[in-house]
């Protein structure tokens, strides 16, 4: 609860930073990182941080998809971005995050947490320097990223967040 | 005084369905050409009360529509005419109709009007005795309401009418005022239909002194002159039924006279059709039965109690009395408990666990409760099916009765919405392939009509629907020539009587030999199955040729809650669900017998059932291995079939509440659902019959 609370006035802190900026064209991220990369994803999407807490196995089932837990009464399913996005593993910390994440199905939404090695900041990206993700060839997978953007000489990657929480083609695959 | 109407939409809509299910099921209990007065009293009830409430809301289409079925209903009622089969489909007809416009002007979509237009005809028709006037032939939606309401048919009567107006006595008791009723509010809108005088009766003012400014003492002889019906009259009156006498009479020629006083009685509204019968009868001066308010009001209650619609529930008084009592004891435990651990010391441990035992005990009390509101009688479904039977066995011209049985047996709510369209199904079936034409039914000895029950009872924790027909019944070597042909079975394979039954739930199979707009298309079965396992239940179907059909789904009572069995496997823990365990059994590795390539088998009392190793098929890897050495066979029953289930250890016995995986996630192999136990983590609910078939491939 500590590490949740210490994210939040932070947040707050970066987001009145921000204020001065032309907002007109601006959409926020939250940015995190997994080992050296850093990842964005749409800030409205975000439901909150939590800290990590183990989770109830899922028998067969891909293992980024870590298990399940009890927010607060219903079942949510945490991912592990790292393994989704075949980077080396690392050991889960107090200090690991799990981003809450809504997506919306055509019909319903969803709720899943996805697993980060930590938050760093909250980004206002002007939408016209959002460059297009290039093709890395089939080496790495970039379906998931929806642009590129620089902030501070650093690279952010975008991502999509239906995209990556999107698990019907793996109910095909089963059947 | 403007008030949102709007927030009593729903409420209307509610009980317009509502009053339109009465209406069905009264149109179909009626016996042809004998008047039951009672049931055609609670159809036209239901009549009537949407036409009021459509008027009130402003509806016109739907109250002109009801009117004239409310014409047609009254000389039932009275016996001036008699009730056919064609009157009773028309106006069945009608009911679909007025169905249809509700759900219209609720989604807030435009209603069909060709479609009513076509109602309209028919029913205008059987009310002319089949004689159907030109000009009707295409009556306008916006037409103003008389135009309408009162046929073109009315002609030599209506005219004489038409030149004169009315003649009102309208006395109001003391108290009107009091009601927020004003009627000078009441002249205006009189002297908007036609030429209005008024004259006022002052003789019962009293003296000055004794005036209460807030007692209405006046009484008012008007006469409204024009082009009006004595509805249009009685509709800016309906405000103050109950507040007052009244009496409208035409102008000239006495030629009815309603007496109204306190409830107008439905009769009332009725006049129009009167006049358009040409029956010399009607002209007569018609005397009014006086209805007591009271008693209308009852029996329209008890029939909305029987046929409510479920998207909302009614609960009964008596289960909330229940909560409300069982909310007390749990509040005076806890109290208690409160107390003890004030000044806790070492030998109030008795009494401490005495109360916890207490808590306990309420606690289930009240989720019992609390559940059992939850619970609905299955007529909620049920009711609905003698109409589906009376329509298709007539377009198959067979002759088919259907019994109900165990209608206030009661399910969850959410079962009974998800079990009607599977019901529909299987019923459509028996109608249609079930049953055989009255001629090869006597040429078969069996009585000409054929009957269908529908039956639900409660059996364990389970509730039985069955339906029954004794009809031709399933060939069997018909299915397994149809399935061969198919290619879903192979030629030599030796099939049980059930394992060929259970063929035609399997996707694109049927024997009908002609595809018929009811059944027979051979989608369906496989859905009418996927359906009910959905739902954690299952269907079976026992049959014999020439006898009949009978097929039951086990349903569960609930889908909230669960009896659990939690057992170890590795670290986790998994939950089964009590009813499909059939024993649990201490084993060591050396019990099981191991079947080339196929797995292992445990013998039990003489039979050899397929054993499932949760580690292995859960992938589990941790926890002490050599423990999975010996364990614990759990033989649990999944659609038929005996399995063992091999885990570490069983854990303890709860009640867990179900929660849904799909929520947020997706649908896991062999597993049916999840919970979240004491310590807040999650556990896994298998789903056994899911196992068993996961096993196998």
């Amino acid at each position: 609860m500590k590490a949740d609370m210490a994210q939040e006035t932070e947040i707050k802190d970066i987001d009145q930073n921000h204020y001065g900026k032309n907002l007109d064209n601006a959409v926020q991220y939250l940015s995190f990182a997994l080992g050296k990369e850093e990842y964005g994803v749409d800030i409205l999407r975000v439901q909150e941080i939590r800290s990590w807490e183990p989770v109830s196995r899922i028998p067969n089932v891909p293992c980024y998809e870590k298990g399940v837990v009890n927010l607060r009464g219903s079942i949510v399913p945490i991912l592990d971005l790292r393994e989704r996005f075949n980077l080396s593993k690392a050991e889960y910390t107090p200090l690991t995050v799990v981003v809450v994440l809504q997506t919306g199905d055509s019909n319903k939404t969803r709720i899943m947490g996805v697993v980060v090695d930590s938050v760093s900041d909250v980004i206002s990206v002007d939408k016209t320097e959002i460059q297009s993700a290039p093709d890395f060839g089939a080496k790495v997978s970039n379906e998931f990223i929806n642009g590129l953007v620089s902030v501070n000489e650093r690279m952010v990657m975008l991502l999509d967040v239906d995209k990556l929480l999107k698990l019907e083609d793996l109910d095909q695959d089963e059947n | 005084m403007s008030i949102d109407m709007s927030q009593f939409h729903q409420v209307f809509f509610e009980e317009c369905f509502e009053g339109l299910e009465a209406m069905e099921s009264g149109l179909l209990t009626l016996d042809m050409g004998d008047i039951d007065s009672e049931i055609i009293n609670t159809i036209f009830r239901g009549a009537h009360s949407i036409k009021g409430g459509s008027g009130t809301f402003g509806f016109t289409v739907v109250a002109e529509y009801t009117h004239i079925m409310e014409t047609l209903l009254d000389e039932m009622r009275d016996g001036r005419r008699k009730v056919t089969q064609p009157a009773v489909d028309v106006l069945l007809g009608s009911v679909d109709c007025l169905r249809e416009m509700l759900t219209a002007i609720q989604n807030e979509q435009d209603i069909n009007n060709a479609s009513v237009a076509k109602h309209k005809i028919a029913l205008e028709a059987v009310l002319n005795g089949g004689s159907v006037v030109e000009e009707t032939v295409l009556p306008v939606e916006q037409e103003l309401p008389r135009k309408d309401v009162v046929p073109d048919i009315v002609e030599e009567e209506s005219i004489e009418l038409e030149e004169q107006g009315w003649k009102i006595a309208f006395c109001p008791y003391l108290d009107l005022l009091k009601t927020g009723n004003d009627p000078v509010r009441l002249f205006r809108e009189l002297n908007q239909l036609g030429e209005l005088t008024t004259s006022a009766n002052i003789q019962d003012i009293p003296g000055f002194y004794e005036i209460d400014p807030e007692e209405c003492n006046i009484s008012w002889d008007l006469r409204v002159v024009g082009d009006v019906s004595g509805d249009e009259i009685r509709e800016i009156f309906n405000w103050v039924e109950g507040d007052c006498e009244m009496e409208i009479e035409p102008l000239s020629k006495a030629v009815k006279s309603y007496t109204v006083a306190k409830e107008v009685a439905p009769e009332s509204v009725v006049s129009a059709s009167s006049i358009s019968t040409p029956k010399p009868v009607e002209t007569k001066p018609k005397a009014i039965t006086e209805i007591k308010k009271s008693d209308v009001q009852d029996s329209d209650n008890d029939a909305a109690k029987t046929t409510a619609k479920a998207s909302s529930i009614r609960v009964d008084t008596d289960k909330i009395d229940t909560l409300i009592n069982m909310v007390g004891e749990v509040v005076i435990t806890q109290s208690m408990l409160g107390l003890v651990g004030e000044n806790f010391t070492m030998d109030k441990v008795g009494q401490l666990k005495r109360g916890l035992a207490q808590l306990e005990r309420h606690t289930r009390d009240l989720q019992q409760s609390v559940m059992n509101i939850r619970m609905l009688p299955i007529s909620f479904v049920f009711s609905r099916f003698p109409r589906l039977v009376h329509d298709i066995s007539n377009k198959l011209d067979k002759k088919i009765v259907l019994k109900l049985v165990g209608e206030n047996t009661e399910v969850d709510k959410a079962v009974v919405e998800l079990i009607n369209d599977p019901l529909v199904h299987l019923i459509r079936n028996s109608l249609d392939h079930g049953i055989e034409m009255p001629a090869d039914r006597v040429a078969a000895g069996k009585p000409e009509t054929g009957t269908i029950e529908l039956k639900a009872y409660h059996r364990g924790g389970h509730i039985v629907i069955e339906i029954i027909d004794d009809g031709r019944g399933l060939d069997k070597n018909k299915i397994l020539a149809k399935a061969i042909e198919k290619g879903l079975v192979e030629e030599n394979n030796l099939l049980t009587e059930k394992q060929i039954f259970e063929l035609i739930f399997m996707p694109g199979f049927s024997t009908a030999e002609q595809l018929t707009d009811i059944s027979g298309r051979g989608v369906g079965m496989d859905v009418v199955r996927r359906n009910i396992q959905s739902l954690g239940g299952n269907i079976e179907i026992i049959s014999e040729l020439g006898k009949g059909t009978t097929i039951a789904i086990h349903l569960p009572l609930t889908l909230a809650i669960l009896d659990g069995q939690s057992v170890a496997v590795g670290d986790e823990t998994y939950i089964v669900p009590l009813v499909s365990i059939i024993e649990s059994i201490n084993i060591t590795e050396r019990m099981l017998n191991k079947v080339a390539g196929k797995g292992e088998t445990f013998r039990l009392r003489n039979e050899y059932l397929p054993v499932i190793r949760m580690r292995k098929i859960f992938n589990v890897h941790s926890g002490n291995p050599t423990k999975s050495k010996e364990g614990v066979l759990v033989v649990v029953e999944g659609q038929g079939e005996l399995c063992c289930l091999l885990v570490d250890e069983l854990l303890g016995q709860q009640q867990v509440v179900i929660k849904s995986l799909e929520a947020n996630y997706r649908r896991v192999e062999g597993v049916s659902g999840a919970t979240i136990l004491g310590d807040g983590s999650v556990a896994l609910i298998l789903d056994v019959p899911g196992l068993v078939r996961f096993s196998t491939r």
